[in-house]
């Protein structure tokens, strides 16, 4: 069966041809299976190695197939061969295993991609680099894979390339890695010269040959290559961008697998780092611990689901980098093996969470999650037991070997490792917690209308309100107008009753005035009585018109009442603005104040408050089921209470030669040291329930900015590429434009006025040619004379 | 060309079997021949014809292959005719391991270039040129006698001349100028450095000779002599290669030239500098390439770094391509005068290497320009969106340019980097930094160019067609084969690089090749004995 380990990176690599080839004819979700099904063969191939493996005497477990030689130049020789140990076993086992899950989970994640296949060609392919990487029995088949998986990530992260953000995110892993590439093949070279070979059956059987200043500017320079794939920093700044890719591609690449790469490589070459100065591992181990705590700080204040995670991320690998820099290379595989499981559980699970809510990946926009994702929130909560370092789960037991071997540390200041340790996990329990809380617990803040929504309907109030003034002006206006002219009516009508009036009494006086029987009399009877009754006709047209007055200015009273009210509405919308939600939330923020806006919400609410938040079909539960119950047992791996329990010791210790460091505490010590880290815990896990699910204190005062910026690092490289970086560029450019090939130029013109010049002497008629030629005869003619006769 | 050509076809008639080196030479040629017959209207025609003769000759050269002798690290398929006899002039073909790749490279790329790309107007003359730069370029690859090297060495200036001249874009006939000035001014001197270097060893090889065999074993040359003519030999190469600070005919060359004129420039006739450095610089002079080979070395490096930050701030798709080219042959003249075998074995692979992926760069930059009419980056975007196959094809062929382990540009460059390591360790670190960059210039140009929302002419660009597929898959499986198993091609260029060191080592003084002692291979019994003598002593430690 050892001969047969070939297979594992076959399985894959022959999806990834099939894929490459016919992926786009099966389709969804046909090639998901093919892929999946190839990592389930890698990973059953990786059983049967572990088993034959296991058959073999404890010092005996080595095993090297050679399948041909790869590149050969002198005295140089490398194979395409796989070194066959406990230590690339135990890699390939999880990294399989993790794999094949998360190539299920694809399955449902993808779900309706249109470049469902793509994906799966990409996935395959990063296994099998990724096993490459692992089982290579030299630094350059090692290399092969480390540059395989990174040129994947790139894929992966770019794979919705349409967005530009992710594009550039995808190119800002490959070049930030390059940068650790380069200590990689610098320290490949160092050790082909100092010690002819770079297979490692030669590294680790004859690192005792190495010169102390040979093998610590190796470690240093591999320690550079772990820097770029491991997130540390300085080149940690790739992977909280490298979030950008599809979920999966977080839980294996960026969480559980490739990005292990480095701590692998270090536990790897364990008899080089024997050999080095002190110093150089002093260097690994603060390095690794300052990154754990740097990105628990910044994991503190991210709003974004996975940005959390990606942090936490960096800060878990920065343990894993500290155990290496103390000798404890089983604490770090053991924590490699522990937080892969935990991470691609916590990375699935919020897939999940983001395929339950539509895509959305604001923590301050989830809330309650639990009500509706049922499964989803059980195995995160596991996840976060495990992470935050609650006893019995996994992680609690691998971080305790860290932090015990830190503690442990002779010459590297080991107290204080194990206390920038012990602080990193404190924040570690409070951020999760933190995260567990904001997602799953308290009100469901989905539903709630977003800030934008808000403005979006407030702005739309304010229009409408302000149209309320305009109208009530223009109806004031009209009022008036009517007011007016009523006025005028009423004047008219006056007029006109003065004068039925004054037409009565001269119809009196003309009656008395005249006798009865003249002549006309009849006549001006007739006149007194018209006059008699237009009084009274007019007098009531006079009523009318006063009445039309106060009716007028009611309607203008009213009118001004309306602007009064219009003018009201405007004032208290404009005022609410002051009521938009907060940025800093917790469960028991409140649903942002919304009186009078419902009905002017857009229509993005609406279609929310529409959608059903659901669990994830069974290909998504099935992975975070597993994981889960994964995240729980780990620990059995290597138990600390007796020595019989120290599996994963025994079965690495044939890869370490010896190189492990000891543990010299005394079992009180031990006890001590992992009671304080359960009650850190405990404490981190009370705190962050006060903050953030009780809101006993305000979470501002908390999530810093500078924090969130995660401390301004990624901000100045960014300033640094596109200032003096792009000006240092764009001057060379410069320079080979204007100064290299301008002194070309200048040469070409110079020869070309002197080619003007000469042309004086070449006019091109023949008659001045035959003149030239027969001057010249005359002059040699008359030259030999001269000779002759002298 | 035709007194040559003449003599080919004796010397063919003469020899007992069928001289196929001449072949290599004289197909192509009658090619041309028959072409300038041929009805001009019918550009297919013409096509069919150029393709023809192209691809006879290219299978010729892998006859060449198939039959090379893996063990022979000398001269092979020798080919040696009197010319002119008083001067000591032969008609002198051969290859070996450190020819015999660039001569299937040349046998390769010409047929790709016709078939993958159109000339638009003018076909006859144009196919015609093309014949004759392969001819040119295979004679430059195979000749052994100096002057007849030279000869091949100048005349395919000429093709190139009205290939960039009569079918190039834009700035096309200035371009055309300043590339043939430019190398030909450089080489000039080279003549009067041959002349000079026959006619100073003549009386130690008997009588004046170009045979470069006799010269380089005879070393005749004062150390003064040998360094100026070495200078112009020197010169002439590195504007050829081109080597900062001489290089800046290549970017207006490459730019303005017709998609088939860059592929062939890049692919082949830059080899000319770079295989003349070896062939003519090393072999001819070791003493002096021993002794200031760290000049060259530092221009290497220097072109490394300079070119790929040059490359990097280029607006135009073409331009970066061609400033990449001089980066990556920067590395190669690196390898070269790194003079042991890592360095060298890698110099010729990535001769190979570059020839195919630059070569391929080009070709799918000149698509991209026939369907958008543009090569600005900036009017691009988002054209994996339309094309996700093209996309695919230049994914593949960006990263083997990059050196992407498992793709073909890795293996050389890593090699070289190995050899310079061994042997000038700061210079090699200054390379290797080189490497980061080659990532930056090379993926932020295709995530500008392939990558983004994809608006107007970009969101409807037509994918690969299957004819075009086709024509650059040959490409595609090289990049891939020679990536993972380069191991064929090393071992029939180790064997003459092994010689070459050898003879520097036997004609300069102090020198040594630079590289580790070979040491016992350790295995499985090695690791299991260190980790039984680890467990035993962690016992006794316990104890």
């Amino acid at each position: 069966m050892l001969d047969a380990a070939w297979l594992i990176p076959a399985f894959p690599l022959l999806g990834f041809a099939v894929l490459l080839v016919f992926g786009r004819r099966m389709g969804e979700p046909i090639a998901g299976w093919v892929a999946t099904f190839a990592s389930l063969g890698s990973f059953l191939s990786t059983v049967g190695v572990f088993f034959a493996l296991q058959g073999e005497a404890t010092d005996e477990r080595f095993h090297i197939v050679t399948l041909f030689t790869w590149v050969s130049s002198g005295s140089f020789t490398v194979d395409a061969g796989l070194l066959i140990d406990p230590l690339s076993i135990t890699m390939c086992l999880f990294i399989t295993g993790v794999g094949t899950l998360i190539h299920l989970y694809s399955i449902g994640y993808m779900h309706g991609d249109e470049k469902f296949s793509t994906f799966f060609v990409y996935l395959n392919l990063f296994v099998a680099s990724m096993l490459v990487l692992v089982l290579g029995d030299n630094l350059l088949l090692t290399f092969l894979g480390w540059e395989g998986v990174g040129a994947c990530s790139y894929f992966l992260i770019s794979f919705w390339f349409t967005d530009p953000a992710n594009a550039t995110a995808g190119k800002k892993a490959f070049v930030t890695n390059r940068v650790g590439d380069f200590g990689f093949m610098l320290a490949a070279f160092l050790v082909f010269v100092e010690l002819g070979s770079i297979n490692y059956a030669d590294i680790l059987t004859r690192a005792g040959e190495l010169s102390t200043f040979s093998a610590t500017l190796i470690v240093v320079l591999f320690l550079l290559a772990a820097t770029g794939k491991s997130a540390q920093i300085p080149l940690f700044v790739w992977l909280p961008d490298a979030m950008a890719g599809p979920t999966p591609v977080s839980a294996l690449i960026h969480a559980a697998t490739m990005v292990t790469s480095g701590v692998f490589l270090l536990t790897r070459l364990n008899p080089v780092l024997a050999e080095a100065e002190v110093w150089s591992l002093g260097l690994i181990a603060w390095l690794g611990a300052l990154t754990a705590l740097f990105a628990a700080t910044a994991a503190v204040a991210q709003n974004d689901i996975k940005k959390v995670l990606a942090y936490s991320t960096v800060s878990q690998l920065g343990y894993m980098v500290l155990a290496v820099g103390v000798g404890g290379y089983v604490p770090a595989i053991f924590h490699m093996i522990t937080h892969a499981f935990f991470k691609a559980l916590l990375f699935l699970g919020s897939g999940s969470v983001i395929h339950g809510l539509h895509e959305e990946q604001d923590m301050r926009r989830m809330g309650g999650v639990a009500r509706f994702m049922p499964i989803t929130a059980m195995t995160f909560v596991i996840g976060w037991l495990a992470i935050a370092g609650v006893p019995p789960f996994s992680g609690f037991w691998s971080k305790d070997e860290v932090l015990l071997l830190a503690w442990n540390a002779d010459g590297l200041g080991g107290p204080a490792l194990w206390a920038v340790g012990l602080i990193t996990a404190l924040l570690t329990a409070f951020y999760m917690t933190r995260q567990v809380i904001l997602t799953f617990l308290g009100r469901t803040r989905f539903f709630d209308p977003t800030p934008e929504e808000i403005e979006s309907a407030r702005a739309a109030r304010l229009d409408e309100a302000r149209e309320g003034i305009g109208a009530a002006e223009e109806a004031h206006a009209s009022a008036m107008a009517a007011v007016e002219k009523a006025e005028a009516d009423v004047t008219k009508r006056q007029d006109a009753l003065t004068k039925a009036q004054e037409s009565l009494v001269d119809a009196t006086a003309a009656v008395a005035a005249s006798s009865e029987g003249a002549d006309g009399h009849d006549k001006l009877v007739k006149a007194l009585d018209k006059a008699e009754k237009a009084v009274p006709k007019a007098e009531t047209a006079l009523a009318k018109a006063t009445d039309g007055v106060s009716a007028a200015n009611d309607g203008v009273r009213e009118a001004e009442e309306a602007r009064a009210v219009a003018i009201v509405a405007v004032d208290r919308v404009s005022a609410a603005e002051v009521a938009a939600p907060s940025e800093f939330v917790t469960a028991q923020t409140p649903k942002p104040e919304i009186e009078g806006l419902e009905e002017y919400l857009p229509e993005s609410y609406a279609h929310r408050r529409e959608y059903h938040p659901h669990e994830s079909p069974w290909t998504m539960t099935t992975p975070l089921v597993v994981l889960a119950g994964l995240a729980i047992v780990a620990g059995a791996l290597n138990l600390p209470f007796t020595k019989e329990l120290h599996f994963l010791e025994h079965w690495l210790e044939p890869s370490l030669f010896g190189n492990e460091a000891k543990v010299t505490a005394s079992a009180a010590t031990k006890w001590l040291l992992a009671i304080i880290a359960i009650l850190v815990g405990a404490v981190a896990i009370v705190a962050s329930f006060a903050v953030y699910l009780r809101g006993r204190f305000d979470p501002s005062r908390i999530e810093a900015e500078p924090l969130r910026q995660a401390w301004y690092v990624d901000d100045s490289y960014a300033s640094f590429m596109g200032g003096p970086g792009r000006r240092l560029f764009d001057g060379i450019a410069w320079f080979d434009r204007t100064i290299v090939d301008g002194a070309v130029r200048g040469t070409a013109g110079g020869l070309s006025s002197i080619g003007r010049t000469l042309r004086v002497t070449q006019p091109g008629f023949v008659r001045s040619y035959a003149l030239g030629i027969s001057v010249g005869t005359l002059f040699v003619m008359v030259w030999f004379l001269g000779r002759l006769y002298a | 060309m035709s007194p040559l050509a003449l003599l080919a076809v004796d010397e063919a008639a003469a020899s007992p079997s069928f001289a196929i080196l001449p072949a290599l030479i004289l197909v192509p040629v009658l090619t041309a021949v028959a072409i300038a017959f041929l009805p001009g209207r019918r550009a297919d025609y013409l096509k069919v014809a150029a393709l023809t003769g192209s691809t006879i000759t290219g299978a010729f050269s892998l006859y060449v292959l198939a039959q090379f002798d893996i063990d022979d690290p000398g001269l092979q398929f020798v080919t040696q005719q009197d010319w002119i006899p008083s001067l000591g002039l032969s008609w002198f073909l051969a290859v070996d391991g450190i020819s015999l790749f660039l001569v299937v490279l040349t046998g390769l790329l010409f047929p790709i270039a016709i078939l993958t790309t159109e000339p638009h107007h003018d076909a006859k003359p144009y196919y015609a040129w093309l014949m004759l730069l392969m001819a040119g370029s295979m004679g430059a690859f195979l000749a052994l006698d100096l002057l007849l090297f030279f000869l091949f060495f100048e005349v395919v200036l000429v093709p190139m001349y009205f290939l960039i001249g009569g079918w190039g874009h834009g700035n096309r006939v200035q371009a055309a100028m300043k590339f043939f000035l430019y190398t030909m001014a450089a080489s000039a001197l080279m003549l009067v450095g041959i002349v000079s270097v026959v006619f100073l060893s003549a009386a130690a090889t008997g009588g004046p000779t170009f045979d470069v065999t006799a010269l380089a074993e005879a070393q005749a040359l004062s150390d003064t002599a040998a360094l100026l003519v070495f200078i112009t030999f020197a010169i002439a190469f590195a504007v050829k290669v081109p080597v900062f600070p001489v290089h800046t005919w290549l970017p207006d060359a490459h730019t303005e030239a017709p998609t088939a004129g860059s592929v062939i420039l890049a692919g082949v006739m830059l080899k000319l500098g770079t295989y003349g450095l070896i062939r003519f610089g090393v072999y001819l002079f070791p003493a002096v390439v021993d002794q200031y080979g760290l000049v060259l070395m530092t221009l290497g490096v220097i072109g490394i770094i300079y070119g790929a930050a040059a490359a990097t701030m280029q607006r135009d798709l073409k331009r970066l391509v061609a400033y990449s080219s001089v980066a990556h042959m920067g590395f190669i003249v690196l390898g070269i005068f790194a003079l042991n075998s890592q360095g060298l074995e890698g110099a010729v692979l990535q001769m190979v290497n570059h020839g195919i992926s630059t070569g391929a760069l080009f070709i799918l930059v000149g698509w991209v320009y026939e369907r958008r009419h543009t090569r600005q980056i900036s009017a691009l975007g988002g054209l994996q969106k339309a094309a996700p196959v093209m996309a695919g094809v230049f994914t593949l062929v960006m990263l083997s340019s990059i050196g992407l382990p498992g793709l073909n540009g890795f293996v050389g460059e890593f090699l070289i980097l190995l050899g310079a390591f061994s042997s000038a360790r700061w210079w090699a670190v200054v390379a290797t930094a080189g490497v980061i960059l080659a990532a930056l210039y090379l993926l932020w140009a295709y995530q500008r160019s392939f990558h983004g929302p994809a608006e107007g002419e970009n969101a409807d660009m037509a994918d690969l067609r299957l004819s075009e597929f086709m024509g650059i898959l040959p490409l595609l499986v090289l990049i891939v084969g020679l990536g993972v198993y380069p191991k064929p091609v090393l071992d029939r260029i180790a064997p003459a690089v092994d010689e070459l060191v050898s003879h520097v080592e036997a004609h300069a003084e102090d020198f040594s090749e630079q590289e580790p002692a070979p040491v016992e291979r350790r295995g499985t019994e090695e690791l299991i004995s260190t980790a039984e003598e680890a467990h035993e002593g962690a016992k006794e430690g316990e104890e």
